[in-house]
């Protein structure tokens, strides 16, 4: 049985890895943490394919205790403490859960969304209403993670429902428009959300009694690698599923997965309530992380930049959407800074006067249409997308006509 | 799951059906029963009634328009059980519409189709009870709230009555949009009726393959075939996300009954392979078991020989009867290969400008005058 | 499916009750009108007819690109805000206009011009959009071109932003606001019977284009089905590239007339704008050159009512909300075939 030897040794890796990893941490002494990556990466290996879930788990581990190793690193380490870092990814992680949850919707279904920030918004208010000084309520953090994306998946449901009725693309406008109008409606009750200001005071989460700190980044880290990790390993098993199979179905031709027995109405609105509700629980950490909530944090700018994490990343594949919303807004709040101020400094002529940050959004356009046009399945791509995309490469088949989904049958 | 599952014998012919005059809507209007019987997920095995002729599926007066053009007027069809039925007729004679209608895919303008003894497409009736249903909970529980004197007990009763009655109006939209079976039982209940869609056509036992070729291209030969299944597997989402044993079990079940379809229809061996890159005869095969991995009981084949080489094409009406035989289905055909047409079939439909034109055996229509005029009058291709 | 169809009768038919049944939408819009009246009297009737004319302007551009190659440009309504730059940079920093002008055959030319220009300048970006970020695209997945629209608008919107900034800037309002004439107890501005007449005059030009020209035959036979039209012998990317100039260079001229009566522009507007005017394309059944028109007075009427009664701030959630009713109980708009397939 060499898998059954091969699995073996990759649990023994990831066990001592771990124990690595925590040894190096407690003791101070990075390069132990560093051996221990080595250990719980070399697990991800061994498993590649095999047993997902602990492959998520032995990956995000490394990804977990190198990152704070690394920025002490020069040049990271220059440009802010390493607890900042840490704060910083913390936030980048509420990036990546929303690059996921967006990633079932346009990626595995095919469906475009693009009024994502709202959920996102949506989850952030449930929890600012249920645990804020504002309402004066104190609901615990931890069950109101699944509130807010149950709330979140509710409006899903109800948005989605009567849209995904229709063709692909009036999902698109109606998303756009909710995305527009949710801000607005926060922004004008005033009397339930304190408008423009937004609500603050929300409560941090606790474990055991003791109520995540402020000062010390670390626990809000953990957490969110916690949720992320969890949430990875359901939608890649969501993806390799019945349901999975259906939306890939019906991403290639929604008539006939129909009448392949698929109900494409109710499959995807799971897929857009589920995205809905990933945002939702990105929405309640972000409260509780920020511990402040206003309109402004979930215009369309929100949207656009997840769109084009997942769109940058690799549409449909769950490793490379992650790590392309984890890059993306890494560079987006830390790179383009440091260059502003690296430009600034050097007193470079033409570049110095730039204000990257500015420019940000320019480039993301920039970036998503050369994408499409040169390498659409994304930096990091899934195979099945890669063979989609590329349509020419393997002789057009009798799919092109097909493929437009909105084809009549004759 | 080893061996070839026969599809249980239909056991159909639930309402008399021996009269062909009878009017689909006064049937409809008159039994309550009936109607009860109907709407998808709903079973219905009546004991066979030896001596019948036990219709699978009975198409009376269907007719398609589209704006001011009839693409089908009026149409009648019998599908006798275990029977190969052919449905020709010229180029542009409405055939492909009226499988679509007869698939779910497209709704009629009139006329009624049942399978099974059940009525799956129809006209609508009352559809305009559900709405009501919708914010009656919301409208009653705001009626309480005025009972009870919300209004005078300031603004939290009125508060109190809003959000229940949100939270009723939020739950009934749900409900509908999720539709459950039990509510769907009661919608029956009601009396209201919504033709069947195509997934609810393929639970009901009738798989289809289309004219030119709907593979999903970009999924493999057994992925193609596991989506054919899918309404066959009962994991839902909270298995896949636990990955309970059950799922597992039923993953594994289903992917070796794919194995075995991919096998039945002569493609051994190439599960992995990505459908477009198949040949494309190979394409039809696998199109075809993605129609068989829903287990029908009718097959529906949409110029299944369409571009083929005569070889292909021979291979391929081999591989209809055979599956006949074996898994005990019954056939409707749509074809152009009039060699096909007259070698496989039991029962020929002759159609011509969306209406009907004659019925009988093979030999009947091959010399029937009206068809040699409209049909054959150019030498059959 | 969709088709850019006109109004034009299909065929001759003198049955009563389908003349009706066609005449019934335009009675809606009137009587909707009627009831607008009305609530907000003749001042505020004269703006909702003003700005439903500029939605409609936008509308038959979003319409005409979706009926002939399925796609909905949201790049459209960035284009009308360029547009509304162009015309900007020509009126203002070219010939330094800044203010009204009050000779007449001068404000004439002056107006003719800028609309040339705009036009032009503005269809020639849809055409050079079209050919370098639609056309490699048009046999890739749906999803491909649609994410290409967004990441033009966000090019188009951050280098007007760089250029202009980020806060409004005044248009030079050559047809003085305060010029006014008296109708039915109300003063109206010569400018909003100047924007509707010119929205009027363009869409009577664009119904004759479609309806008489070998172009206009071409555009809606390519609409109607793509591979029949090009064995026909149309040239389809002529005749796309085509319906993207005549599109957008309508945008332009709704962002010259903005330009002209609100007095001053930003950035942002096409945003907004195109979310109006595409509510408006579906609403009149997208597709349909008559029905974006009507769409766009709708929505007109819509917002001015929400505006003048004291709903400002929920105008837009208005209109939005009308999209999404219009999509649940009348999916293919006021004047769009009922779509027939249900999968």
């Amino acid at each position: 049985m060499k898998a059954q030897n091969r699995r073996n040794a990759a649990l023994a890796a990831l066990v001592i890895g771990a124990a690595l990893i925590a040894i190096g941490y407690v003791v101070g002494l990075p390069p132990v943490v560093f051996v221990g990556a080595l250990f719980t990466a070399g697990c991800a290996a061994l498993l590649q394919g095999e047993h997902r879930s602990l492959t998520i788990v032995a990956g995000m581990l490394t990804a977990t205790a190198l990152l704070p190793v690394i920025v002490l690193i020069q040049p990271f380490s220059t440009f802010s403490s390493q607890n900042l870092w840490i704060d910083g990814f913390s936030i980048a992680g509420i990036f990546v859960l929303l690059a996921l949850g967006l990633n079932i919707v346009v990626g595995l279904s095919g469906l475009l969304d693009l009024g994502y920030a709202a959920f996102y918004a949506i989850g952030s208010y449930t929890f600012a209403f249920a645990a804020s000084s504002f309402t004066g309520l104190d609901f615990p953090f931890w069950p109101m993670l699944i509130a807010g994306a149950i709330s979140a998946a509710v409006f899903g449901i109800l948005l989605g429902a009567p849209t995904l009725r229709l063709r692909g693309d009036y999902l698109a406008i109606v998303t756009l428009g909710f995305g527009e109008i949710v801000p607005i409606v926060i922004l004008n009750s005033s009397k339930y959300t304190l408008g423009p200001n937004g609500i603050g005071g929300i409560s941090r989460p606790e474990i055991f009694g003791f109520e995540f700190p402020i000062q010390n980044p670390w626990p809000f880290y953990l957490a969110m690698v916690g949720i992320v990790t969890i949430t990875m390993i359901l939608i890649y098993r969501l993806q390799d599923s019945r349901l999975g199979r259906a939306w890939m179905a019906i991403r290639e031709d929604e008539l006939a997965a129909a009448s392949s027995g698929v109900n494409t109405v109710t499959t995807k609105l799971l897929a857009f309530a589920l995205g809905a509700s990933t945002a939702g629980l990105a929405g309640v950490f972000a409260a509780s992380k920020l511990s402040v909530v206003t309109p402004n944090l979930f215009r369309f700018d929100v949207s656009f930049t997840v769109l084009a994490m997942v769109v940058l990343g690799g549409m449909g594949n769950i490793w490379g959407v992650a790590i392309g919303a984890f890059v993306l807004y890494t560079i987006q709040s830390v790179i383009l800074k440091q260059l502003n101020q690296f430009f600034a400094a050097a007193d470079v002529p033409f570049l110095s006067s730039i204000d990257f940050i500015e420019y940000q959004f320019l480039l993301y356009g920039i970036a998503l249409v050369a994408m499409m046009l040169l390498r659409p399945e994304g930096l990091f791509p899934s195979i099945r997308r890669k063979r989609e995309l590329h349509v020419d490469d393997a002789g057009e088949g009798p799919t092109t006509t097909a493929d437009a989904m909105g084809a009549a049958p004759q | 799951m080893t061996t070839q599952q026969p599809p249980p014998p239909a056991e159909s012919s639930a309402q008399p059906l021996e009269s062909d005059a009878v009017d689909p809507f006064a049937s409809a209007d008159l039994e309550p029963e009936a109607i009860a019987e109907v709407g998808p997920g709903v079973k219905d095995e009546l004991p066979a009634q030896p001596g019948d002729e036990r219709l699978l599926m009975r198409v009376v007066a269907c007719t398609k328009r589209f704006g001011g053009l009839v693409a089908v007027r009026d149409m009648d069809l019998r599908i006798p059980e275990g029977a190969i039925v052919s449905l020709i007729g010229p180029n542009g004679a409405g055939k492909t519409t009226f499988f679509n209608i007869v698939a779910g895919l497209t709704d009629p303008t009139a006329g009624v189709v049942e399978f099974r003894g059940r009525r799956m497409i129809a006209r609508p009736l009352r559809t305009w009870i559900e709405p009501i249903l919708w914010v009656l909970p919301a409208l009653l529980a705001v009626a309480v709230g005025l009972a009870l004197g919300a209004p005078a007990s300031g603004e939290l009763g009125l508060a109190i009555t809003t959000l229940v009655a949100l939270g009723l109006l939020i739950v009934m939209l749900l409900l509908a949009i999720v539709r459950p079976d039990w509510y769907q039982r009661r919608l029956v209940r009601l009396g209201i009726f919504r033709s069947a869609r195509p997934n609810d056509m393929v639970v009901a036992g009738i798989g289809r393959t289309f004219q030119n070729i709907r593979l999903f291209q970009n999924m493999t030969a057994i992925e193609n075939v596991l989506v054919g299944m899918h309404a066959k597997l009962h994991s839902n989402m909270l298995d896949s996300l636990l990955s309970t044993p059950r799922q597992r079990r039923e993953e594994e079940r289903a992917a070796a009954r794919a194995t075995e379809l991919l096998a039945l229809v002569g493609l051994p061996g190439r599960e992995h392979v990505v459908a477009r890159n198949l040949p494309y005869g190979d394409q039809r095969r696998l199109e075809l078991a993605r129609a068989l991995a829903g287990d029908p009981v009718l097959l529906l084949l949409d110029e299944p020989t369409a571009g083929m080489n005569p070889r292909e094409t021979a291979e391929m009406t081999a591989l209809i009867s055979r599956l006949r035989t074996e898994l005990g289905l019954t056939v409707l055909l749509i074809e152009h290969d009039m060699r096909v047409v007259m070698g496989i079939s039991d029962r020929i439909t002759v159609i011509d400008h969306g209406e009907w034109l004659a019925e009988g055996t093979p030999e009947q229509v091959r010399t029937d005058p009206r068809v040699i005029e409209a049909y054959l009058g150019s030498p059959a291709a | 499916m969709s088709s850019v169809a006109t109004s034009a009768p299909a065929a001759p038919s003198a049955n009563p009750i389908l003349a009706l049944r066609r005449a019934g939408p335009f009675f809606f819009v009137l009587a909707l009108a009627a009831l607008v009246y009305a609530l907000i009297g003749p001042q505020q009737f004269a703006n909702a007819l003003t700005i439903g004319a500029i939605y409609a302007l936008i509308a038959l551009g979003y319409t005409m690109v979706y009926g002939i190659i399925a796609l909905i440009n949201f790049a459209h309504g960035e284009i009308f805000m360029v547009g509304a730059f162009v015309s900007l940079f020509f009126l203002g920093e070219q010939l330094g206009q800044t203010g009204p002008v009050r000779d007449l055959p001068v404000l004439l030319v002056l107006v003719i011009a800028a609309f040339l220009v705009t036009m032009v300048v503005v269809g020639l970006l849809g055409v050079l959009i079209e050919r370098f970020a639609y056309r490699p695209l048009r046999n890739a997945p749906r999803l491909a071109p649609l994410i290409t629209a967004i990441g033009i608008s966000f090019i188009l919107q951050n280098v007007v932003q760089i250029i202009y900034g980020p806060s409004p800037v005044n248009t030079p309002q050559i047809i003085a606001p305060t010029e006014r004439f008296g109708l039915l107890g109300a003063s109206i501005g010569y400018v909003n019977l100047f924007v509707l007449a010119a929205a009027v005059v363009l869409m009577v030009l664009l119904q004759l284009f479609v309806n008489r020209t070998r172009l206009g035959r071409a555009m809606r036979s390519t609409a109607q089905d793509r591979e029949a039209a090009q064995l026909m012998g149309v040239d389809i990317n002529r005749t796309i590239a085509a319906t993207f100039f005549i599109g957008s260079a309508l945008a332009g001229a709704a962002g010259v007339v903005y330009g002209l009566y609100f007095g001053n522009i930003s950035f942002v507007i096409g945003f907004q704008a195109g979310l109006k005017a595409f509510t408006a394309a579906v609403l009149g059944g997208i597709g349909n050159i008559t029905g974006a028109a009507l769409g766009g007075f709708i929505i007109g009427f819509v917002e001015v009512t929400a505006a003048a009664t004291g709903y400002f701030v929920w105008a837009q959630a208005l209109v939005f909300t009308t999209l999404i009713l219009v999509l649940v109980f009348r999916p293919a708009g006021l004047l769009g075939q009922q779509l027939g397939e249900r999968a």
